[in-house]
C-alpha cells in the first residue's frame, strides 16, 4: 500500500519563483538558474512513492536538498509546485488545522541535532508531542513511559537533556517521536552527529525496532553506507534532483552513472550484496535413487569431487562425495541413499556476501542456497562471491 | 535660517496633549486617584511592621533568592537606611519602584511578543523604542502633570514609559533567540501558535526576559529619583530638597541609601534570571 505519493515535487527558494521555474521546465541547471535569477533550487521535480513499512533513504550531500525534501512531506516547507500525497489526500489541500492535526497524528520527527527542549526533562519531552494533542496528563505520561522503555532509557525520565551523552540524546529524540504512535517516521540526518560506534549502535536498534513496529519511514543521510544499511530502497539525490531509485543491491550492482559509482567505490559491498545477485542455477544434481555408476559418470564428466542430493521436489538432502561412490559401487549398492552426508552447510538468498565468505571460509566446496523449505535455488562458490567483490 | 519661519512643532505638540487632556483627563484623572490611593495603602503596609521585622524579611528574600554575601549587605544596608532617618523614603521610593515595574512589565511583555511574532508590530514597535530611550527622561515628566496632576501618580506613568523598553526588546530577542531547530521540532508536532509561544518560546526566552526587567527595575529607580521633582517624594524628594536647600550631606546621604537599594534590587533580580539557566 502506498503510504507517501510524491508527484513532481519542485520548490524554489526566493521571491521570484515564476522565472525560475520556467527555466528548470527548459532543462536549466541550478547553478544557472541561480546565477540568473538569483533564485536557489532546492528541490526539482521529485517522483517517488513509499509504500507502508517500508524504510526509504534519501542520501545526497550537503545542499543537494533532502533536507528540504522531508520537510516537503510534513509542509514544514511549502513546496512551489507539485504534490505530495499521504495515504491518498493531497496536503497542499488542507487547511491550517487539518494540516496541525496531521503532523500531530500521523508524523514523528527526529532531528539531526535532536531538538530537544533544554527546558523539560526527559518524560516531559518526550510526552510533547502528546501534550501538544491536549491528551490528559495521566494518559500522556503512560504512553511517553513506554516509548522511553522501547529505548531503553526508562530510569532517565527526570533527567535534563544536558545531561545525557548524545546517544541517549538521539534516543530520546526518537522515543518523542514514537510516543506519539504515528505512521510515519521523518528522520532527518538523525545519527549524522553521533559517533560512529554509536551511530552503528543506533542503527541496529532502528532496524530491530523497525522489525517489530512496521512503520513507514523516511530517513535521510549523507553517508551512503549508512543508507545501504537502513533503506530497503534508496534515493540518490544531487543538486534537488533524483539520481537513481533502487534498493541498495540494484545501486550497488548497476549504479545508474558516473555519480553514483564514484560513491559506491568505496562501499564495502559485501554488506549490500546477497547471494540472490551472484546466485547460480545448477543441474548437476544427483538424485537419492540415482544408482552409483550414473553418479560417478556424472562427476567424471563435471570434474566434481562431490555432488549435490536433491530429492525430485527439489528438496536438497545433502552431498556424497566421489569417495563415497567409489565405496559403493566397490559394494555394488543400487543407490546412493546410505551414502549422503547431510552435514552441508546452506544459506538464503537474502544473506549477505559476507555472510557466505564466512562460510565458504570453512567449507571447501560450493555453497547451496535453499529457500525457507529447504528446497534448493542454486548454488554460490568460491570464484563468483570473489567476482562480485572485485 | 532665520528668514524660514520655524516649524511650530512645539505647538503642534502641545495642541495635541491638550487635546488630550481636554478629552481623557477626567478618565486619568479617576484612575490616577485610585492609583495613588493604592500606593497609599502599600506604603502603610510596608510601615505597619517595625523597621527590624522589614529588614529580616528582606535579609532572607535576599539569601534566598540571591546569596547569603546579598542577606549580610541586606541587613546592614538597610539598617544604615534606618539609622539615616531614611526608612519611610526608602519604603516610598521602593513602593514606587515596585509598582511602575510592575505595570511596566505588564505592558512590556505582550508588546515584547508582539513585536516578536508579527513583522509589521515589530515595524511599529522598535523605532518607538528607540525613540522613547533617547528622549531625555525629564520630558516625560512635562505631559504627565495634566493627566495625572502632580505627585505618585504622574511619577509611576513617567517611570514606566522610560523603563519599559529594555523588557520589550529583550523578550522580543529571547523569542526571537530560541533555535530555529527547536521551534521547527514543535511546527513538527502540530503546535499551535500559541502552544509554540507558551510551551517552547517564552520558557527558553525567560532568562533574557529577567534579564530585561532587571534593566527595567534599574531604570525605574533612577526614574523615580528624578520623578521627585514632580512631587513623587522618597529618596528622591530627600535629594531634592537637598539641591533646594544646598545641602551637599543630605544629598550624598540619600545618594548613598539610593545605591544601596539599587544594589539589593540589581543582585536579587539578576540571580532569579541566572537560576532559570541552570
Ligand atoms: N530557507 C532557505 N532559503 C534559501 N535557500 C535555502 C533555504 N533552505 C535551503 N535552501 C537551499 O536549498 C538547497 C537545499 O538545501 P537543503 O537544506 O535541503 O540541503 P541538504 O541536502 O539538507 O543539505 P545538508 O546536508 O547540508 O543538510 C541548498 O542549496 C540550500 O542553500
Ligand atoms: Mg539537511
Amino acid at each position: 500500500m502506498e503510504k507517501i505519493n510524491v508527484v513532481n515535487l519542485t520548490k524554489i527558494f526566493g521571491s521570484h519563483q515564476e522565472k525560475a521555474l520556467r527555466l528548470l521546465d527548459k532543462g536549466i541547471s541550478k547553478d544557472e538558474i541561480f546565477n540568473k535569477t538569483g533564485q536557489i533550487v532546492g528541490l526539482a521535480d521529485i517522483n517517488f512513492t513509499i509504500s507502508q513499512g517500508e524504510i526509504l533513504v534519501v542520501m545526497g550531500l550537503s545542499g543537494s536538498g533532502k533536507s528540504t525534501l522531508i520537510r516537503c512531506i510534513n509542509r514544514l516547507v511549502e513546496p512551489s509546485k507539485g504534490q505530495v500525497f499521504i495515504n491518498g489526500t493531497d496536503i497542499s489541500t488542507l487547511d491550517r488545522n487539518a494540516l496541525l492535526e496531521l503532523r500531530r497524528q500521523k508524523f514523528g520527527m527526529v532531528f539531526q541535532h535532536f531538538a530537544l527542549f533544554p527546558h523539560r526533562n526527559v518524560l516531559d519531552n518526550v510526552a510533547f508531542g502528546l501534550e501538544i494533542q491536549r491528551m490528559d496528563e495521566e494518559l500522556r505520561y503512560e504512553k511517553a513511559r513506554s516509548a522511553l522503555k522501547l529505548v531503553g532509557l526508562e530510569d532517565w525520565e527526570v533527567a535534563k537533556p544536558s545531561q545525557l551523552s548524545g546517544g541517549m540524546q538521539q534516543r530520546v529524540g526518537l522515543a518523542r517521536a514514537l510516543a506519539v504512535e504515528p505512521d510515519i517516521l521523518l528522520m532527518d540526518e538523525a545519527f549524522s552527529a553521533l559517533d560512529p560506534l554509536i551511530r552503528g549502535d543506533m542503527q541496529n536498534e532502528l532496524l530491530t525496532l523497525q522489525a517489530r513496529m512496521h512503520k513507514t519511514i523516511l530517513f535521510i543521510t549523507h553517508d551512503l553506507d549508512e543508507a545501504l544499511k537502513i533503506g530497503n530502497r534508496v534515493v540518490l539525490m544531487k543538486d534537488g534532483q533524483i539520481v537513481q531509485i533502487g534498493t541498495p543491491e540494484e545501486i550497488v550492482l548497476s549504479p545508474a552513472n558516473e555519480y553514483v559509482q564514484k560513491f559506491i567505490e568505496n562501499v564495502d559491498k559485501s554488506k549490500i550484496l546477497t547471494a540472490r545477485s551472484i546466485l547460480i542455477s545448477t543441474d548437476i544434481i544427483a538424485s537419492p535413487t540415482d544408482s552409483p555408476q550414473a553418479i560417478f559418470t556424472n562427476m567424471q564428466d563435471n570434474c566434481l569431487t562431490r555432488i549435490l542430493v536433491v530429492k525430485s521436489d527439489n528438496t536438497l538432502l545433502g552431498t556424497v562425495s566421489m569417495e563415497g561412490i567409489q565405496i559403493a559401487i566397490s559394494r555394488n549398492e543400487q543407490t546412493i541413499a546410505n551414502l549422503i552426508e547431510t552435514d552441508v552447510p546452506t544459506a538464503t538468498i537474502n544473506d549477505s556476501l559476507k555472510i557466505l565468505i564466512s562460510i565458504l571460509a570453512e567449507w571447501r566446496w560450493q555453497l547451496p542456497i535453499v529457500n525457507e523449505q529447504h528446497k534448493l535455488l542454486g548454488i554460490v562458490n568460491h570464484h563468483n562471491v570473489l567476482a562480485a567483490l572485485k | 535660517m532665520e528668514d524660514i519661519p520655524k516649524l511650530p512643532l512645539d505647538h503642534w505638540i502641545d495642541d495635541g496633549l491638550d487635546f488630550l487632556t481636554d478629552n481623557f483627563s477626567f478618565l486619568t484623572k479617576i484612575v490616577s486617584r485610585h492609583l495613588e490611593d493604592g500606593i497609599d495603602h502599600i506604603v502603610e503596609g510596608l510601615m505597619y511592621f517595625p523597621p527590624w521585622v522589614m529588614i529580616i524579611i528582606f535579609a532572607l528574600i535576599a539569601w534566598r533568592l540571591a546569596s547569603y554575601k546579598m542577606g549580610i549587605f541586606t541587613v546592614l544596608g538597610l539598617s544604615l537606611l534606618w539609622n539615616l532617618r531614611l526608612w519611610e523614603s526608602t519604603m516610598e521610593t521602593l513602593t514606587l519602584v515596585i509598582v511602575a515595574t510592575f505595570i511596566a512589565i505588564l505592558i512590556a511583555i505582550p508588546t515584547g511578543i508582539l513585536a516578536a511574532v508579527s513583522k509589521l508590530a515589530n515595524r511599529i514597535i522598535m523605532p518607538l523604542m528607540d525613540l522613547m530611550q533617547t528622549m531625555p527622561a525629564f520630558v516625560y515628566l512635562i505631559p504627565a502633570i495634566p493627566f495625572f496632576g502632580l505627585g505618585t501618580v504622574s511619577a509611576i506613568f513617567s517611570t514606566v514609559i522610560f523603563a519599559m523598553p529594555p523588557t520589550i526588546r529583550l523578550t522580543c530577542l529571547g523569542i526571537k533567540q530560541v533555535s530555529p531547530e527547536l521551534v521547527e521540532a514543535a511546527d513538527a508536532f502540530g503546535s499551535t501558535k500559541t502552544q509554540k509561544l507558551f510551551k517552547v518560546q517564552l520558557p527558553l526566552a525567560i532568562p533574557t526576559i529577567m534579564a530585561g526587567i532587571n534593566q527595567t527595575i534599574m531604570l525605574a529607580l533612577s526614574m523615580v529619583v528624578i520623578a521627585a521633582m514632580i512631587g513623587a517624594g522618597g529618596l528622591g524628594g530627600e535629594v531634592w530638597t537637598a539641591i533646594q536647600r544646598l545641602k551637599p550631606g543630605m544629598g550624598f546621604q540619600a545618594g548613598i541609601a539610593i545605591v544601596i537599594l539599587a544594589i539589593i534590587l540589581d543582585r536579587i533580580t539578576q540571580k532569579i534570571g541566572r537560576g532559570r539557566v541552570a
